[in-house]
């Protein structure tokens, strides 16, 4: 039996040379990574070789769980986080089911193929035209003061208390098409059949839309939901790290950028690394519960 | 049914709706615009950076000075150097695993899947990797924009559903005259998966243009830089004196800080708005796979 599988796995050393390469490269720069974590729970210094450094335990863990500037980033973060998925989650949603109503299919394409081009252009360049819409004689405050909203400039990415709206806004901006591709290719897979029973019925547009368009949607309303609360403790870390500055630093750092300013700008690796490892535990956790309670509420679940 | 639908009348809802949609389109557009136009706004206007519909003075000072900084020049040709070796190795390597991995006679094959699936569910992180690669010797070194982005579980996933779909009876035809493996790989399989290569090599393509992350953490030299990180520093660290010294050079004077800044977004944003047009369906349908295999 196994002199079998040797002899086939000889006799197939082509293809078996097409896949090893693949499983050293994954063994390199995904498997390595993950065996280093381990440094979390040592001081390591980036002089010595790994395995000489001295084992400190918890050490890392009690010291980041007393940093008020872990705390503050856990607060950024979730700050974040919830503003987009409280006020963010529903508006591809929304705009996926308004343009389903569009009856031009020209037009229809139309703003789909221009509502998903923001996506494609780098953080660098649309983070660089927000911080000019949003400094001095900008924009906003061009508009704002017409307006008669404020009598003076704001220079609102230096003001902390605005960073999170400015994330929230800028990524709504530049990604509610894009993120409304799977919807409208839901709402494409409908049978027009449920529509038309409906209709000889008599249910109107917002019944139809209600009991027909999210009805049937609704498995993939409910795996991108799981995939949102899952992903709660991350950020957009191009377009944080390009909005960020030193006067709103406090309300900017995130999780992400915490860990990249205690790893990569102050050289902590282990105290980071320990970070990052709290992180990946509480991630996963949150991703199981998600998709049990999403399970439990809708039926609907990733596994 | 079409002209049942065709003679519903069009109602205050139809209306309201269609103008929300022109009102996204035009949100969608203006910040493209805005930049367009100041970048060939006369440098008096451009620092105002005012709403203009068209520029108040045509001018192309801003452009001189960018194309002729030898700096962004620079940038631009590692840019354009890793996107285009980024994406050839990325395509080639994934394909090559993935064809392997379609075979379901390959020995370990649900070993290598599951190995394969692990690296999704836990990473090492920022900090492991960048310690990785330092050790590696990528710090610094034009690789690192090639190497550690030359596989990803999701293209394999896509290559191995699509290369699943050709009729076996194409490859054992070729088998019997005579292909090796990988004659059967290049001759035969790949030609019948341009539709996904195409997918697979824009998405690879458009992240090695627009990434400017890779360039802050991992290059220190400045001939390694890659254009959108020459931008990182000359937006968000508005360190531009390179440029300024540039256009003081050129013209005598100095420019504004943000005509430049605005002609050199531009620069950098002209090969994706260029090719937008033709390649969108290919990206639209990329999500669409991804979307019915997660």
């Amino acid at each position: 039996m196994l002199q079998g599988r040797i002899r086939t796995f000889v006799r197939q050393w082509q293809l078996q040379s097409m896949v090893i390469p693949g499983i050293i490269w994954m063994f390199i720069f995904c498997y390595i990574p993950m065996f280093w974590l381990i440094i979390a729970f040592m001081d390591y210094s980036i002089a010595k070789p790994m395995l000489s450094s001295p084992f400190v335990g918890f050490k890392h863990f009690e010291d980041f769980l007393t940093d008020d500037r872990f705390w503050r980033s856990i607060r950024n973060t979730l700050g974040m986080s919830s503003i987009k998925l409280v006020l963010g989650f529903a508006i591809p949603i929304v705009f996926s089911l308004l343009l389903n109503e569009i009856r031009s299919v020209r037009m229809k394409r139309t703003v789909q193929t221009i509502s998903y081009l923001p996506h494609f252009i780098a953080w660098t360049i649309f983070g660089g035209i927000m911080l000019n819409w949003l400094g001095e004689g900008g924009v906003i405050n061009q508009l704002a003061i017409g307006l008669g909203l404020q009598d003076r400039e704001v220079l609102f990415n230096s003001e902390p208390k605005y960073f999170w709206w400015i994330t929230f806004f800028s990524d709504v901006l530049k990604e509610t098409g894009w993120s409304a591709i799977i919807y409208i290719a839901a709402i494409a897979g409908i049978d027009p059949a449920l529509y038309e029973a409906a209709e000889l019925d008599g249910a109107n547009r917002w019944q139809r839309m209600w009991h027909i368009t999210i009805q049937s949607i609704r498995p993939t309303i409910a795996i991108l939901f799981i995939l949102a609360v899952a992903g709660i403790l991350g950020s957009n870390f191009d377009q944080i790290f390009m909005l960020k500055n030193n006067m709103n630093l406090k309300m900017a750092e995130s999780l992400d950028l915490y860990i990249y300013n205690m790893g990569l700008v102050s050289g902590r690796y282990s105290f980071s690394t320990a970070v990052l490892f709290a992180r990946s535990i509480v991630a996963l956790w949150l991703l199981l519960m998600a998709n049990y309670a999403s399970k439990k509420l809708s039926g609907d679940g990733i596994f | 049914m079409v002209n049942r639908t065709k003679l519903r009348r069009i109602g205050g809802f139809e209306i309201t709706n269609g103008l929300l949609m022109l009102a996204v389109c035009f949100m969608t557009l203006y910040p493209m615009w805005f930049v367009l136009v100041n970048s060939f706004n006369a440098a008096e206007y451009a620092v105002l950076g005012t709403v203009n519909w068209l520029p108040k003075a045509f001018s192309l000072d801003s452009y001189r000075v960018v194309f002729n900084n030898e700096n962004m020049m620079h940038g631009f040709l590692i840019t354009a150097l890793r996107t285009i070796i980024g994406t050839v190795v990325h395509v080639l390597f994934t394909a090559i695993v993935a064809y392997g991995l379609s075979k379901t006679n390959l020995i370990g094959r649900k070993f290598y899947m599951k190995y394969a699936l692990i690296t999704m569910l836990f990473s090492g992180g920022l900090i492991p990797t960048f310690l990785l690669m330092t050790k590696l010797g990528l710090y610094n070194n034009f690789l690192v924009f090639i190497i550690p982005a030359m596989y990803s579980f999701f293209d394999m996933v896509i290559f191995i559903s699509f290369f699943r779909t050709i009729p076996d009876s194409l490859e054992e035809s070729a088998k019997v005259d005579g292909a090796s493996d990988y004659g059967v790989l290049f001759r035969i399989v790949l030609p019948n998966s341009m539709a996904v290569i195409a997918t697979i090599a824009l998405f690879s393509a458009v992240y090695h243009w627009n990434d400017y992350y890779q360039g802050v953490i991992y290059i220190r030299s400045q001939e390694l830089l890659p254009l959108q990180t020459m931008l990182y520093k000359i937006i968000a660290e508005n360190s531009m004196s390179f440029m300024q010294q540039q256009a003081m050079a050129q013209f005598g004077a100095r420019l504004p800080g943000n005509s430049i800044k605005f002609a050199s977004m531009m620069v950098a944003t002209v090969p994706i708005l260029l090719f937008y047009p033709f390649i969108q369906r290919y990206l639209v349908k990329g999500v669409m796979i991804g979307a019915i295999k997660g």
